[in-house]
């Protein structure tokens, strides 16, 4: 009929079929609510991560990539100083020591491999702090592939550093102008590219949402951070902890430490949303707290929308965590109880950010920062001997603009 | 109320395809809309396809998220998508097809949503991004109203699945005539006539064909292929955008262009 790529999406449909029909749902959340002419591409795609993840070779290869190229493992580092601050033992995942200065490299090696894997050349991504599009680029450059990447033009203006970035790596980045030139318009484009696309292209998603299969493959490949922490936790402070943190904003960094632990019923687990100005202005993107259940990108899951289900522009400080949707699987975790959501606001974020540099020498991306500030509202309430864990999912370089512009500093301040 | 069997039955009499232009429901106003969509009427619409406004429409292109942008703009609801949908019938009792995103269908409530726009007059409901492996979520209340089902079919759908969507569709298939989102064409692959007679030989639910078909030779080439009906959207929609300072150009060449797709796909 038409010529089909040699991995041959036609031959594999009804084979495939039964996959997804009976994955990809995390309780009634997920699914794979898309156009029909996306369907076997994401058919494709699910074959093929079944058929690699545990492939001898590929899981050898991206050992090595982990290690060589992204400087896995991350270490955890015993944050004495902000310890102090917080009333508590903190205990940062350092994720922003990766190559590319977050937890998305995670991601885009295992994604980039399995591509490569597949025979694919041309991939493409969405990104909202440029941190995933950076760290597609980065492995754009590495496996020799076509690169392109979409971004709202205002996290092109507020994300600069990580445009350039990109740019060296030899991608492509297409400004999206729809809706408020933020993460979500650029998930559409992408989306819309694709679907005129789906016989050469490998759409790299950045996040633990979107449709099936993508949650579970990027939970797959972010699982290293929670595997880690947990044995490291165990070997350094000889037990483990009694609460894990993590900024939710897709919710892949979240998830891959939280997938350490959920085991674990003793340990409390809390994922900290963007509150924006407040929750309470309606100008936040804490889609977990604030949302209702509906349908987009492909997933049902809790959405920031209004009573007809228009979905909502968001607003955060933090051009990574301002995404009016959210991953099932946290979905799913929120209804159980097994985890909390929570959200912490721009200013106390910028607070946390400040202090972090303070007292520790280290920038945490402000997407990270969320979770450092609502453990700092924590003070006071908190046994002294209690171990958090905070995952550090990145550094925070890309915001030194956005924080300089909330708080003005004059350089030659003490 | 007319019924799409009706209308085919009609057409397979007369030896020609339906015309079938699609608009957003309140582009760019209320009274501006209903007035094109009467104009596409008289000038020989036999079916309409009617979306309402969403805010991510991730299977359309620029011109139609545009047009969904001028609607809600204008403050279009569901609760008006309803009465305009009375008043168009009202017009005339020309079969109406919605296109949906699912979230609006959700929020609104499935069971609600089904049998309130049937009882305002609507056929049936296709929604864009809702596939048949999750069609048991609104199978049931669509049938429960009265509806028939429209599917979608894809160049890149492979024969076993074309048989299922048939097997699931009681109004029409609507076949997608590129890789891609809504948008005018200034050319069509040849593959999509292939994929016309490859269903037409599948089923015997009728075929239309839709996405980037922006001439009266495209129309007439489809319809010779063996389509049952042509589905006209970004192009016309693409005239309301041009003339929204000039509302009788608007009217007037939507009419001239439809009457022209008319006369191509009736020659056959
Ligand atoms: C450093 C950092 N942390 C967190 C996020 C939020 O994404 P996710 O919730 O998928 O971890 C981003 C997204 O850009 C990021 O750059």
């Amino acid at each position: 009929m038409f010529s089909m790529p040699a991995s041959g999406i036609e031959n594999q449909i009804s084979r495939i079929e039964e996959n997804m029909k009976h994955k990809g749902r995390f309780g009634d959340y997920g699914g794979f609510y898309v156009p029909e002419v996306l369907i076997p591409v994401l058919e494709e795609l699910e074959e093929a991560f079944y058929r690699f993840y545990q492939d001898e070779q590929f899981v050898a290869d991206l050992a090595r990539l982990y290690k060589d190229y992204a400087g896995r493992p991350s270490p955890l580092y015993y944050a004495g100083r902000f310890s102090e601050h917080v009333g508590c033992k903190v205990y940062l995942k350092r994720e922003d020591l990766l190559h590319g200065g977050a937890h998305k490299v995670n991601n885009t090696l295992g994604q980039g491999l399995l591509a490569k894997y597949m025979g694919k050349t041309k991939i493409i991504a969405e990104t909202g702090a440029g941190q995933h599009g950076l760290a597609t680029a980065m492995i754009g450059a590495l496996f020799g592939m076509d690169t392109k990447i979409f971004m709202g033009v205002t996290d092109i203006e507020r994300q600069s550093v990580n445009v350039h970035k990109m740019k060296l790596c030899g991608a492509e980045v297409i400004g999206v102008e729809g809706g408020s030139g933020t993460l979500k318009d650029a998930i559409n484009d992408a989306l819309r590219y694709w679907t005129a696309n789906v016989t050469d292209t490998f759409y790299l998603f950045g996040s633990a949402c979107g449709p099936h299969p993508y949650p579970t493959i990027v939970k797959h490949f972010q699982t290293p951070i929670g595997k880690e922490a947990r044995r490291q936790s165990l070997d350094i402070i000889g037990r483990l902890p009694d609460m894990v943190v993590a900024c939710v904003g897709g919710g892949s960094n979240a998830i891959g430490i939280f997938s350490g632990f959920v085991d674990d019923k003793d340990v409390r687990i809390v994922g900290v949303e963007a509150g924006g100005r407040s929750v309470s202005s309606g100008l936040h993107a804490a889609t977990l707290v604030a949302g209702k259940v509906g349908i987009l990108h492909g997933a049902k899951a809790y959405l920031l929308q209004d009573e007809e289900g228009q979905v909502h522009d968001t607003e955060s400080v933090s051009a990574g965590l301002d995404y009016p949707s959210v991953g099932p699987e946290h979905c799913l975790l929120k209804d159980t109880g097994r985890a909390e959501y929570v959200a912490a606001e721009d200013e106390e974020v910028l607070d946390a950010f400040s202090l972090l540099c303070r007292c520790e020498g280290i920038l945490p991306a402000l997407e990270s920062s969320h979770a450092l500030a609502w453990l700092l509202r924590q003070k006071g309430k908190l046994d002294p001997e209690q171990v958090v864990i905070v995952n550090l999912s990145g550094r925070g370089d890309k915001d030194v603009g956005i924080v300089e512009e909330h708080r003005p500093m004059n350089v030659d301040d003490k | 109320m007319k019924t799409y069997k009706q209308v085919f039955a009609e057409l397979a009499q007369a030896g020609r395809s339906a015309l079938i232009p699609f608009f957003v429901v309140g582009d760019p106003d209320f009274d501006t809309s209903l007035e094109v969509v009467k104009t596409a009427i008289d000038a020989g619409a036999d079916i309409l396809e009617l979306g309402i406004a969403f805010s991510d429409p991730i299977a359309d292109g620029p011109t139609i998220q545009k047009a969904d942008i001028r609607a809600a703009r204008a403050g279009m609801t569901m609760a008006r998508a309803l009465d305009f949908i009375r008043q168009v019938k009202a017009h005339k009792d020309v079969p109406i097809g919605l296109l949906m995103y699912y979230n609006l269908i959700y929020q609104y409530g499935i069971e609600r949503f089904f049998a309130d726009f049937h009882e305002a007059g609507v056929n049936s409901v296709l929604v864009a991004d809702l596939s048949i492996d999750d069609v048991g979520e609104i199978e049931e209340p669509a049938k429960a109203a009265g509806l028939d089902t429209v599917f979608m079919v894809t160049p890149v759908t492979a024969p076993d699945r074309m048989k299922l969507i048939a097997s699931k569709t009681t109004g029409f298939i609507y076949t997608v005539s590129v890789l891609g989102v809504t948008g005018s064409r200034d050319n069509l692959s040849d593959t999509v006539q292939d994929l016309v007679s490859e269903l037409k030989k599948l089923t015997d639910v009728p075929v239309c064909v839709g996405f980037g078909i922006s001439k009266p030779e495209h129309a007439a080439a489809i319809a010779s292929a063996g389509a049952d009906g042509i589905i006209i959207g970004s192009k016309v929609v693409g005239l309301i955008e041009a003339n929204l300072q000039n509302k009788e150009k608007m009217l007037s060449e939507i009419a001239t262009f439809l009457t022209e797709v008319k006369t191509a796909i009736s020659a056959g």
